[in-house]
C-alpha cells in the first residue's frame, strides 16, 4: 500500500501551490477556485490520516467540508457578481475603496 | 514499483499538473477547467484509498455542482484574460525559490518521522463502506449535519436574496 | 497461455469493452433509424424507405454523410475547448456503460470467471450518478467554445436543466436504495428476485425482499427526470431546431456534431437500462421461475422473425436485399433454434433477453413521447422541476421511508 506520508507531502504541495494562485492571480473568480484548490488540499490530508488511523471520522470531515465550500461558493459567487457589476471589472486591485 | 504506487503517482502528477496550470492560465475559464482536473484526480486518490463514497460524493457534488456553478458564473461575468504584468523582483526572485525550500523542508521533515510515527495505509476497503460511514454519521455526527442542512438553507436564502434585482 | 492467465484481468475487460462499445455503437446507429421510421408512422408517413429495404442502410449513409462533410470553426472560438467538448460529452456517456450489469451471476471461459459487466463496482449506481453530474461540462462548454450568443444561451439553458434535474433524478432513486440496502445495481435486482413471485417482486410492483411499498411515484419521478437529463422532447428547448437555431450544438457540423449525437443517443440507451434495472427488474423474467415453459420465449420470438426477414429481403433486388438480409435472417433464426435446443446456451441467454426487451421497450416509449408531445417552455421547465418533482420525490423517500418503518418487526 502506499505511505501515508506521499498523500500528506502531495496535501502540502497542493495547499502551497493554493498559497502561490491566491498570491499571484487578479481575478476575483480565480482566487476563489485557489481557495476551493486549498480546501481541497485538506480534504486528501483528513482522508489519508483516516485511512491511516482507521476511523472514519476523518471522512465524515471531508463530508462536512465539501458542504461549507458548497454553501460558501454558492454566496461567494453571488457577492461577486454584484461586485463585478457594479465595478465593471474583475480585477481585485480596483476592489479597493468602500464607496464605488 | 507496486501496482498502487505507480497508480499514486500518476494521480499525484495530474493532479499537481492541474495545480501548476491553475497558475499559468491566463483565462479564467481554463483555470477553472484546470480545478475540474485536480478533483477528478483527487477523487482518483480517494478511491485508492478505499474511500469510494468520498469520491463519489467529492464528483457529485464538487465536480459536478460547485465547478460548475463557477463555469456559469465565468460565462455570465464574460471574464476575460488577465493583462500582463510583470511581478515584483521581490516575489519572483525571493519568494518562490523560498517556497520551494520551505516545501522541500516539509517534504523531508514528514518523509524521515513516517515510518514509525503513522502507521501505514491500512486495508481500505474494509474500513470504509457507506453503510459505517452513514452509521457514523447519524449516530455521533448527527449534530453537525443538521447544522450544515441549515447552513445550506441560510446560503440559500442568501444567494436569493443577492440576486433580486434592485427595485 | 500462462502469459495470458497472468494477464487476463486487463485482457478480458478489453475484450468486454471491446465488444461493448461495438454493440451499443451499432445499437445507437440503428435506433436512430427506429427513431425516423417510428416518428414517421405517428405522423402517417412513411421514414427512410428508400435507402436499402426498409432504409435500413440511412444510418450508413448519414455516417457517411458525416464524415464527408464540411467543418467549419467559428471565428473567435476557443479552439481546444471547441474540440473538447463533443469528445468529452462521449466519452462520458460510452463510459457510464461499463458500470451496467447485464446479466445475472457468473460464468467461466476457459477457466477465468467473469461476470456480464465491465466492473462490477459495490457502488456502481453512485459511480453512475457521478458519470451524469460530469456530463454537463460537454454541454456548457460546447456553448460557451463557439462564441455564438445562440450557443452560450442553449448551453446555459441546457445546463441548468441538466442540474435542477439531476437533484429530482438522484432523489427519486432513494426509495428504490432504502428497500435494497445495496449501492451496487447487482444488489439492487438481487433485492427484486423472488422466484414464485414473477414480475410482483418487481420494485414498481413493491413485494420484493425485505419490506416495501411500491415504487411507482419514484418511477414517474425518475422517468420525467430522465428525459430532461438527455435533453429529449418535451424537455429539448435548449437543442430545438426551431427555437434557438440549434441550441448548444448550433456551430458544430459533421464529426462533431455527429458524436454529440451519439453521446445522446447512448446516455438514453444508459438512462434506460438504469430505469429497466431499478424499477423493472433488469434481468428478471416477469414470469414464475416455475412456468419453465417461458424459457422457450426468447427461441420462439427469434425463429419466426429471423424467417420474416430471410423471405422480405427476397423481394428486393438489390445486393443488400437478396444476399445480406437473408444472410442476417438466417443468423437469427439459427439463433433461435440453437437456443431451443441448446439447454446450457438458454439458461445463459435467459437474463439478457428480459433486459435486452426491457430497454428496448423504454426506448420505444421514448421515440413515442418524441412523436407525441409538444415542448415545454423554458420557464415552465424550470418550474416544473424545482416546484413539482422534486417535492414529489422528497415525498417519495419520506413515504417508503414511513411504510418501511411501519412494516419492519421492532
Amino acid at each position: 500500500m502506499v505511505p501515508t506520508n506521499y498523500y500528506l507531502i502531495l496535501s502540502a504541495i497542493l495547499f502551497g501551490l493554493g498559497i502561490v494562485a491566491f498570491v499571484f492571480k487578479r481575478n476575483i473568480i480565480t482566487l476563489f477556485m485557489a481557495i476551493e484548490l486549498m480546501l481541497n488540499a485538506v480534504n486528501l490530508a483528513f482522508v489519508a490520516f483516516s485511512q491511516s488511523l482507521g476511523k472514519l471520522d476523518g471522512e465524515v470531515f471531508v463530508l462536512f467540508v465539501i458542504i461549507v465550500a458548497a454553501a460558501e461558493a454558492a454566496v461567494g459567487l453571488g457577492i461577486i457578481i454584484l461586485t463585478a457589476r457594479n465595478r465593471r471589472s474583475l480585477n481585485v486591485e480596483r476592489v479597493d475603496l468602500l464607496k464605488l | 514499483m507496486t501496482g498502487p504506487i505507480f497508480i499514486f503517482l500518476v494521480l499525484a502528477a495530474v493532479a499537481i499538473a492541474g495545480a501548476v496550470s491553475l497558475i499559468l492560465y491566463r483565462h479564467p475559464i481554463h483555470s477553472a477547467l484546470s480545478l475540474i482536473v485536480v478533483m477528478i484526480a483527487l477523487a482518483g486518490l480517494y478511491l485508492l484509498m478505499g474511500a469510494e463514497f468520498v469520491a463519489a460524493v467529492q464528483l457529485i457534488v464538487y465536480g459536478g455542482a460547485i465547478m460548475v456553478l463557477f463555469i456559469f458564473v465565468i460565462m455570465l461575468l464574460n471574464a476575460g484574460e488577465e493583462e500582463r504584468t510583470n511581478f515584483s523582483t521581490l516575489a519572483t526572485y525571493g519568494g518562490v525559490p523560498l517556497a520551494f525550500a520551505i516545501a522541500g523542508l516539509i517534504a523531508a521533515a514528514l518523509s524521515r518521522a513516517g515510518t514509525e510515527a503513522l502507521p501505514a495505509a491500512a486495508q481500505g476497503g474494509a474500513v470504509s463502506s457507506t453503510r459505517s460511514l452513514s452509521m457514523l454519521l447519524f449516530s455521533e455526527f448527527v449534530y453537525p449535519f443538521e447544522l450544515t442542512s441549515f447552513l445550506i438553507l441560510v446560503a440559500i436564502l442568501g444567494a436569493i436574496v443577492l440576486a433580486q434585482r434592485e427595485n | 497461455m500462462e502469459f495470458l492467465y497472468k494477464y487476463a484481468f486487463i485482457i478480458v475487460p478489453v475484450i468486454k469493452i471491446a465488444i461493448l462499445v461495438f454493440i451499443v455503437l451499432t445499437v445507437d446507429a440503428y435506433l436512430t433509424w427506429l427513431e425516423r421510421k417510428v416518428i414517421a408512422h405517428i405522423q402517417a408517413r412513411w421514414g427512410p424507405h428508400r435507402v436499402g429495404p426498409h432504409g435500413l442502410l440511412q444510418p450508413l449513409a448519414d455516417g457517411i454523410k458525416f464524415v464527408f462533410k464540411e467543418d467549419p470553426i467559428p471565428a473567435g472560438a476557443d479552439r481546444f475547448l471547441y474540440f473538447l467538448a463533443p469528445f468529452l460529452t462521449l466519452v462520458l456517456a460510452v463510459t457510464s456503460l461499463a458500470v451496467i450489469p447485464f446479466g445475472p451471476g457468473k460464468f467461466t471461459i476457459w477457466g477465468y470467471t467473469t461476470t456480464l459487466s465491465i466492473v462490477d463496482l459495490n457502488i456502481s449506481l453512485l459511480a453512475l450518478f457521478a458519470i451524469t453530474a460530469l456530463g454537463v461540462y460537454g454541454i456548457a462548454l460546447a456553448g460557451w467554445a463557439s462564441n455564438s450568443k445562440y450557443s452560450l444561451f442553449g448551453g446555459l439553458r441546457s445546463s441548468a436543466q441538466m442540474i435542477s434535474y439531476e437533484l429530482a433524478l438522484t432523489l427519486s432513486v432513494v426509495g428504490v436504495l432504502l428497500l435494497a440496502g445495496d449501492l451496487s445495481l447487482r444488489g439492487i435486482v438481487d433485492q427484486q428476485y423472488i422466484p414464485h413471485l414473477g414480475f410482483l417482486s418487481w420494485n414498481i410492483a413493491g413485494f420484493g425482499k425485505g419490506y416495501g411499498i411500491t415504487q411507482i411515484l419514484g418511477f414517474v419521478c425518475f422517468f420525467i427526470a430522465a428525459i430532461a437529463e438527455t435533453n429529449r422532447v418535451p424537455f429539448d428547448l435548449p437543442e430545438a431546431e426551431s427555437e434557438l437555431v440549434a441550441g448548444f450544438h448550433t456551430e458544430y457540423a459533421s464529426m462533431k456534431f455527429a458524436m454529440f449525437f451519439i453521446a445522446e443517443y447512448t446516455s438514453m440507451i444508459v438512462v434506460s437500462c438504469l430505469g429497466t434495472i431499478l424499477f423493472f427488474g433488469g434481468w428478471l423474467s416477469p414470469f414464475p421461475d416455475s412456468w419453465t415453459f417461458t424459457h422457450y420465449l426468447p427461441s420462439l420470438l427469434l425463429i419466426p422473425f429471423g424467417l420474416w426477414v430471410i423471405f422480405d429481403g427476397m423481394r428486393y433486388e438489390t445486393i443488400f436485399g437478396r444476399i445480406i438480409l437473408p444472410g442476417i435472417g438466417t443468423a437469427i433464426a439459427g439463433l433461435g433454434i440453437a437456443l431451443a435446443v441448446i439447454r446450457p446456451l438458454n439458461d445463459f441467454a435467459q437474463g439478457p433477453f428480459w433486459l435486452i426487451s426491457k430497454v428496448l421497450l423504454s426506448l420505444l416509449i421514448y421515440i413515442w413521447l418524441r412523436g407525441t408531445l409538444p415542448r415545454l417552455r423554458y420557464d415552465q421547465l424550470m418550474g416544473f422541476g424545482w416546484k413539482v418533482l422534486l417535492p414529489v420525490s422528497i415525498a417519495n423517500v419520506v413515504i417508503t421511508s414511513a411504510v418501511m418503518f411501519w412494516r419492519m418487526p421492532r
